[in-house]
């Protein structure tokens, strides 16, 4: 099925070849616009936009999308559009720092980057010659992951990460322990097929342009778009219907949806049986081992039911499954359908819409209607496509029906404590009415589906000196044998992912590292290698407590962690807390590889890849980060680093990016492999491969088959090509996890059985949480506190015209965003007495802030808002410590605490991430907060209101007035 | 020449679509980023770095909240020059400086001629003239006059800045003096309305109106289910006879 | 509106300067004031001075003032050009009066006189008329403001001129025109004042987006965070009980306090009168400076709607 078109840019032309323009002396119509015109990827943002960028004089002119782009076709956002501004911002950092005065005093000396680089060497080298668990190498908003976490296994320590676990990691551990994919940037709706929408806590997301395309393709054909979101502003302002309900209870709202599927029987039983694993039979054993795991044969393979011959593997082709009711195994135990135990659950009444309605603040009659919306749609509405497919039984079908009903969720999911199964309810609902890559309902973005779980777990075990460690950092944890703990439980990460605190902590912690490391729970850090993300300020929860602790010494006058070592390109306010500072070209200086390894630019019709190559030269003395990562990994000697006679083994990124081989023939690109540019996803490495992508626009795009297109994970042309690619191991079908027995599993290590069993103050939290169907619980944040002193709920958005802290410094961006308010609903805050712009405190158990309010209608009344990370530190980002951004503008992150309050209480040294207990996702949006109006005179300037920060040495200074334009002499 | 020309066939303009608007700012920076080296250039920020900062824009995009409850609606707004067909900002001009089209309609400043007087400013309804400070002359959108005619600009592109780069295509632009028009047709087709219609400035450009929500009616609520309801279904299903 | 300083000076000095145009113009050859060389030439001297001063202050307004000659060429369209036109056009009868005064030209003086008053009613009415012809502004674009400017400037060049008579000993025309202008003034004004109090807006924030088929319309964000040219332009309001105040003060000390001293001198004459009427002339100056920068600091503009709703 090939894409539908772009619609045609211009929808009429007025200007026929015969009607020029008449000549006028005052208009120039066509001047020429550059001298040179090159393209590369976009990085105001995630999204990966193509982009082109004009150069005049070499000055850069004009930044467009790239109209032959596969994710924003043309389209730029308004952040994409200002990246000049970005380029030629006054914050950027010029040359490699030394600090020289204490920590945090901002005191720098500017040094050579050999001097840089032997100091980076000499500290990392000693970690690893001793201890290589002391280097904690934590990445943020960087999307080479693939190389960053290649390198700290290289190294040999288990500490790694970027950002995911604070961002999003509930999203993919509850898509890929559910459907082998997931919301986030790795699916998408059918856009141009499905007729209802809903879209769940977005405010913008990675897909940021692909999403407003789609929601105009939506908008033109009339289908429906319904946004469930406390606040009615951006996507949710264009929605037909906005579902405004109370933070965190949408997964209650969600299983709501299920009863009413399921009491009215709207479900589609056949997808269930064939694609789910419904009728896998569960062990029904109360106390047992092996209650609750799934019933195998002796080659572990999965049972089922069949109506004619009882229990058989379930995979078997033409299996004609019993879905509910009890059965005996052969070996006697009794053992039911999953889809028994669910709809058994959810049929249950504290489910019904009556129950949830008042708690989600969603009408009963209201979740009814919605549910009869779905199911009118998915099934009366259905569409069948003419398009012929073989599934993974072989068997041909001459058509595809799909269920136009999609889903997209994001982080108002995620930022939940209870996110994880929130976001496995709505996968259990898409499962539900068989709305998984069919026309018209969510869709896997290739090279997704994988396995549920992906590959082995995780590695990070036995770290010794000197010694790399071997396989994924972070991985798929199958059970309680992967975790990565001590006999006693103790976590072996400094941040405790993959423990018991956070047995699917699939993209790490970054949010408590800082703060362990502090307490050195487990052990001690020697040295913070940071690259990339703002954690003294807006990516830290607690940012006064996280700079308390990078500027803590121990009894002997060393720092409680001795060595920080940050990368940024820009003066942000987490480079005052480096000892090194390595600084970074801008995104139009270097090279990148927006890798198939990592977080690829695939769509739905195939996989994809992207590079960026530089555009400009840089005018300092920076160097891409990627390019000294791998010169440092040459200089430890890291294995894969260094040829046999310990000479580099890469000259620099783009020598990697090309010749890298992860496995014999897959690399870090997938376009063009192979000598002579023919392979796609496996072949030996191609030396014109950069080339072959700056000639296709710096990006590469697999376009599969019509008849690969849908239902992938049971689409035996589709799995086949996949692993023909290198995308998968197996072209097994990929059977969607209603039910999850690796959840299961750790379920009964905390009942008591098998060798690994959680620490007792843990069980009954593993116990609960690690339930194999999709649960609703109050965060649990709000769990273990008196609510009633703090009445709101309190959230961010993410703008769309400003990228977390990194736009400030961009002139043109900072004019629409230079301060925040907190929006609240207006009969609330008249009824306590506030007005537009008056200062009110905001009061959470763990700190205050001051800031103004601004009265609106859509929001949920029991909920406040802001714009996230447009309030800045004083003297940081090269704007003048008066700036509006320091003076208006606040952080909610100062009233959010790391650590949850139950553990608090109980006065041990015991300390629980505030996050999610499955995957440790960092619970943002849990917030509880109170308002009261500040008191006369104290208007004026937002609080906690941190030191003003001092430039490094020879920042630029700032002109009074700028004249940006390649028209005027620069 | 202040006077307006005779009214022409061609009326360029813009038809924003405030159904799909998602206020995301792409039109206003794009815009500022083509034509602070473009026809008008620079279009200068002030205090760029500082407290105060602010700027030229030929385009700013504001939100706004309609009605209250369910009716209720969040509008996000693009505001530039509506190319009117009978704008005071020309008449009013002393200078000459301001002037709009016969041949298609748009309306420009010369910038080597403006005086800076701000008269015209003063005289457009909507906000859509933007004094450079720094320069002394009035500016404002141009609808691109250098990109939608340019010859070094491959046809398709021949677009303005904030239509091509708008990620939901809620911005169109065409002749709206052509009936047959697709910008014409939408206006028809969408209720397209015009700004301020009571001043008589004859906006060009038109604004497509959020679509009337209908909600279907709230099913009844229900009693809350018996242990029969629960039941009930589990045993349907047991005898379902599926097949792969 | 913004009450820019340059903006009210010149319109309150070159108003003044034609209003003692005009009535110089005009008494002169009707013998109605005095008739001296000195007082004829004092008083244009002023009059051109003040007028001259104005427009010079006007042209600070301008981004390019050295290009303010351009502003002539649009009198078929523009109220400003007209009044520029206007305001050159006078200079010329204006300084053939003043000639026909040196040389003692009773004719030409006459004819010079009648003259430039025209040409000072004919740029006081464009000045007003720039202003009347704002459709977005509704306090502007009403019917008393063209008026409203010819009253002003007739009552404070009355005001002046008296003053100088009563210099030369004999002010009681002027002082009359004065005292029934300021009379006229306080009237006009006032129910200038009282309509824009009641005049429906313009336009509401529901038509100026088209959303009003929807419910009232409330600004949620704006497009920056920080102030803008328009903002500043148009942006300017200022609160109702300081116009009040202001209001007050224009009515009392500016038109009645001098349409009082007016009568007081005509009553006294003398040295006394000179004086009250010197005092006289200072508050109307005063008062009108006050009227002036009010007609700006009330004036609401359509584009505020798009930042603070109704
Ligand atoms: N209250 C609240 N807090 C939040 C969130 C929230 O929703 N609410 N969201 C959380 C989430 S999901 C995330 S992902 C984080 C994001 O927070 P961060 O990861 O801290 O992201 P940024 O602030 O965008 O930027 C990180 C740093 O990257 C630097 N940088 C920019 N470009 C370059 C470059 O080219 N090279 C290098 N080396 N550095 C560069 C910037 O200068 C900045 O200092 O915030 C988290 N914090
Ligand atoms: N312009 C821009 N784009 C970005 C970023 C940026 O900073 N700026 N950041 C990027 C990053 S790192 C990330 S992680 C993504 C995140 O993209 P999004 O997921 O869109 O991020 P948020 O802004 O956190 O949006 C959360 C939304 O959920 C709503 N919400 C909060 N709580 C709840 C709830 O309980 N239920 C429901 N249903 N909704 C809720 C909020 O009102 C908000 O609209 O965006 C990426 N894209
Ligand atoms: S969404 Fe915007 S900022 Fe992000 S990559 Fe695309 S154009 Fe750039
Ligand atoms: S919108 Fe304003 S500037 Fe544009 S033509 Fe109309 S009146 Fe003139
Ligand atoms: S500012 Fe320039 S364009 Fe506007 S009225 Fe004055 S001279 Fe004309
Ligand atoms: S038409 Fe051109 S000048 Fe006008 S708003 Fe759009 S991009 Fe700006
Ligand atoms: S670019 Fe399009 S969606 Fe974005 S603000 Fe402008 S008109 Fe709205
Ligand atoms: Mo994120």
């Amino acid at each position: 099925m090939p894409e539908a078109p772009t619609p045609p840019l211009t929808p009429d032309r007025f200007h026929a070849p015969s009607a020029r323009p008449s000549p006028d002396p005052r208009v120039d119509y066509s001047p020429s616009v550059s001298d040179q015109v090159k393209t590369t990827t976009c990085y105001m943002c995630a999204c990966r936009c193509g982009i082109r960028v004009h150069l005049k004089d070499g000055r850069i002119r004009y930044i467009e999308g790239n109209p032959d782009h596969p994710v924003n076709k043309g389209v730029l956002c308004g952040k994409g559009s200002a990246g000049i501004m970005t380029h030629y911002a006054p914050a950027r950092l010029r040359a490699p720092l030394k600090r020289v005065g204490p920590r945090g005093s901002g005191e720098f000396a500017e040094i050579t980057w050999e001097e840089a680089l032997e100091t980076a060497t000499s500290w990392l080298r000693h970690v690893r010659e001793t201890d290589p668990r002391q280097l904690a190498f934590f990445t943020g908003r960087d999307q080479s992951q693939s190389l960053t976490g290649f390198w700290a296994a290289q190294f040999g320590t288990p500490n790694f990460a970027a950002h995911g676990g604070f961002c999003s990691v509930n999203m993919a551990a509850g898509g890929l322990y559910s459907i082998g994919g997931s919301f986030w940037e790795f699916g998408e709706p059918d856009w141009d097929r499905t007729k209802y929408l809903l879209m769940f806590g977005v405010a913008e997301d990675h897909d940021s342009n692909p999403i407003k395309l789609g929601l105009s393709k939506l908008k033109a054909r009339g289908a429906k778009f319904l946004s469930v979101n406390p606040v009615r502003t951006g996507y949710s302002a264009i929605a037909d219907e906005w579902v405004g309900l109370r933070p965190g209870t949408d997964g209650l709202f969600v299983l709501a949806l299920v009863h009413e599927l399921l009491k009215a029987d709207r479900i589609d039983l056949e997808f269930l049986a064939r694609y789910t694993n419904a009728p896998w039979l569960v062990v029904r054993n109360p106390g047992g081992a092996d209650d609750g795991l799934f019933a195998r044969d002796e080659a572990g393979k999965p049972l089922a039911w069949d109506r004619a011959r009882g229990a058989i593997p379930a995979e078997t082709a033409d299996l004609s499954p019993v879905m509910a009711g009890e059965v005996t195994l052969p070996d006697g135990r009794i053992a039911y359908p999953a889809f028994h135990l669910l709809a058994e659950r959810y049929l249950g009444a504290e489910y019904a819409p009556e129950a949830v309605a008042e708690r989600c603040g969603i009408e009963a009659g209201r979740i009814r209607r919605i549910a009869a919306e779905i199911a009118e749609v998915a099934f009366d509405q259905a569409i069948t496509l003419e398009q012929s497919w073989t599934d993974v039984w072989g068997r041909e079908h001459a058509t595809i029906t799909g269920r136009p009903v999609a889903f997209h969720a994001m982080r108002g999911i995620s930022a939940h404590s209870n996110g994880f199964h929130t976001c496995r309810a709505l996968h259990l609902l898409q499962m539900l009415i068989g709305a998984v890559d069919t026309p018209g309902s969510w869709r896997y973005k290739a090279p997704f589906p994988r396995p549920i779980p992906p590959g082995p777990g995780p590695a990070g075990r036995g770290a010794r000196p000197n010694t790399p460690l071997a396989g994924n950092l972070l991985s798929f944890p199958h059970g309680p044998d992967d975790l990565l703990v001590e006999e006693d439980g103790t976590p072996l990460r400094i941040d405790h992912a993959f423990s018991w605190e956070a047995p699917l902590g699939l993209h790490g912690m970054m949010h408590t590292v800082i703060g362990n490391a502090g307490k050195a729970d487990p052990y001690p850090i020697d040295t913070l290698f940071m690259f990339m993300a703002n954690m003294a300020w807006n990516s830290a929860m607690n940012p006064g407590e996280v700079t308390r602790i990078l500027t803590e010494q121990r009894e002997d006058g060393e720092y409680r962690i001795p060595h920080v070592i940050y990368s940024d390109a820009y003066f942000s306010e987490t480079v005052p807390y480096a000892d090194l500072i390595l600084p970074d070209t801008t995104y139009l200086e270097r090279w990148d590889c927006i890798s198939i390894l990592d977080r690829p630019i695939g769509s739905a019709h195939g996989a994809g890849d992207a590079i960026r190559q530089p555009v400009v030269q840089p005018d300092r003395d920076v160097r891409p980060f990627q390019d000294v990562l791998i010169e440092l990994g040459a200089r430890l000697g890291l294995p894969a680093f260094v040829r046999e006679d310990g000479s580099p083994r890469f000259k620099d990124y783009p020598d990697y990016m090309v010749n890298h081989q992860r496995m014999p023939g897959v690399g870090p690109l997938a376009g063009f492999r192979g000598a002579d540019g023919s392979k796609v996803g496996v072949g030996e490495p191609n030396p014109d491969q950069l080339q072959r992508y700056i000639e296709n626009g710096c990006f590469w795009r697999d376009h599969i088959r019509p008849e690969q297109e849908w239902l992938k994970h049971a689409n035996r042309a589709y799995l086949e090509d996949a692993k023909a690619k290198g995308f998968i191991g197996k072209s097994d079908q990929i059977v969607l996890q209603l039910y999850s027995e690796p959840l299961q599993k750790f379920r009964l290590a905390a009942e008591g059985h098998g060798a690994k069993q959680p620490p007792e103050h843990l069980r009954e939290r593993v116990r609960r949480y690690c339930d194999p169907l999709p649960i609703w619980y109050a965060p649990l944040e709000q769990q273990g506190q008196d609510l009633a002193p703090f009445p709101f709920s309190a959230v961010t958005q993410r703008p769309m015209a400003m990228y977390h802290s990194w736009g400030s410094m961009n002139a043109w961006l900072r004019q629409i965003h230079g301060a925040n308010k907190l929006m609240m609903a207006r009969s609330r805050a008249e009824a306590m007495g506030l007005a537009q712009d008056d200062w009110v405190w905001v009061e959470s158990r763990s700190g205050r802030l001051k800031c103004q309010v601004a009265l609106m209608e859509g929001v949920n009344p029991d909920t406040v808002w802001t714009w996230n990370a447009i309030g800045k530190r004083a003297g940081a980002w090269g704007l003048a410590p008066d700036s509006p951004e320091a003076q208006r503008g606040f952080l909610l992150n100062h009233v959010i605490s790391e650590w949850l309050p139950a553990q608090m209480a109980e006065g041990r040294d015991l300390r629980l991430a505030n996050a999610d207990p499955v995957t440790g996702q960092a619970a943002w949006y849990d917030l509880r907060v109170s308002i009261t109006k500040a008191a006369p005179g104290e208007e004026g300037i937002t609080s906690p209101h941190p030191e003003t920060l001092e430039p490094p040495p020879h920042m630029p200074g700032s002109p009074d007035i700028l004249r940006y334009s390649v028209k005027t002499p620069a | 020449m202040t006077c307006l020309p005779a009214p022409g066939a061609k009326k360029l303009g813009l038809v924003i679509d405030l159904d799909t608007c998602v206020g995301c700012q792409a039109c206003a920076t794009n815009c500022k980023e083509w034509n602070t080296s473009g026809h008008s250039a620079p279009l200068p920020d002030f205090k760029p770095y500082a407290a105060g900062q602010e700027g030229v824009w030929f385009n700013r995009v504001h939100s706004f909240e309609a009605g209250e409850g369910e009716a209720g609606r969040t509008v996000h707004f693009p505001r530039s020059c509506l190319h009117c067909e009978t704008p005071d900002c020309v008449t009013v001009c002393p200078t000459g400086a301001s002037y709009k089209r016969a041949e298609d309609g748009i309306v420009l400043v010369n910038h080597d001629t403006c005086i800076g007087c701000g008269l015209c400013a003063w005289a457009c309804p909507y906000g859509a003239r933007e004094m450079d400070d720094d320069q002394g002359v009035m500016k404002k959108c141009t609808l691109c006059i250098d990109r939608i005619y340019n010859e070094n600009i491959p046809e398709a592109q021949r677009q303005p800045a904030c239509v091509l780069t708008c990620p939901t295509k809620a911005r169109h632009f065409g002749d709206l003096g052509d009936p047959d028009s697709a910008v014409s047709r939408l206006v028809a087709e969408r209720g397209g309305q015009p700004l301020m219609p009571e001043l008589g400035y004859n906006p060009v450009n038109r604004y497509l109106p959020p679509r009337k929500k209908a909600l279907p009616p709230n099913a009844p609520v229900e009693d809350a289910p018996t242990p029969m309801d629960i039941r009930n279904p589990l045993l349907r299903w047991m005898d379902r006879v599926l097949s792969r | 509106m913004n009450p820019a300083p340059s903006i009210v000076f010149f319109t309150t000095a070159s108003g003044a300067g034609y209003g003692l145009l005009f009535w110089l113009g005009l008494l002169r050859p009707l013998g109605l004031v005095p008739g001296s060389q000195g007082f004829g030439l004092t008083a244009l001297g002023l009059a051109l001075v003040l007028i001259t001063a104005g427009l010079l202050s006007s042209t600070a307004h301008l981004g390019n003032p050295q290009r303010a000659w351009r502003a002539v060429s649009q009198w078929r369209s523009s109220w400003l050009s007209r009044e520029g036109v206007a305001a050159l056009g006078t200079y010329v009868p204006a300084v053939l009066f003043g000639l026909g005064l040196l040389a003692d030209l009773p004719g030409l003086t006459a004819a010079m006189g009648l003259l430039a008053a025209a040409g000072a009613v004919a740029t006081v009415y464009c000045t007003g008329m720039i202003y009347a012809s704002l459709k977005p502004i509704k306090e502007w674009r009403h019917p008393l403001v063209v008026p409203g400017y010819l009253l002003l400037g007739a009552f404070s060049g009355a005001a002046l001129l008296a003053m100088l008579g009563g210099f030369w000993g004999d002010g009681a025309v002027p002082a009359v025109l004065a005292l029934l202008a300021g009379i006229a003034a306080l009237v006009v004004k006032n129910a200038y004042w009282g309509a824009i109090d009641q005049a429906p807006p313009v336009a509401t924030a529901e038509s100026a987006t088209s959303l009003g088929f929807i419910g009232k319309v409330r600004p949620l964000e704006p497009p920056h965070t920080e102030t803008n040219y328009l903002l500043r332009e148009m942006g300017f309001r200022i609160a109702r009980k300081h116009a009040e105040k202001l209001r007050l003060l224009a009515l009392a000390a500016g038109f009645g306090a001098p349409a009082a001293l007016c009568a007081f001198a005509l009553l006294v004459g003398g040295g006394m009168g000179a004086a009250a009427l010197t005092l006289g002339a200072v508050l109307a100056l005063g008062g009108l400076l006050v009227e002036r920068w009010l007609m700006f600091a009330e004036a609401t503009h359509t584009v505020t709607l798009y930042y603070h709703g109704s």
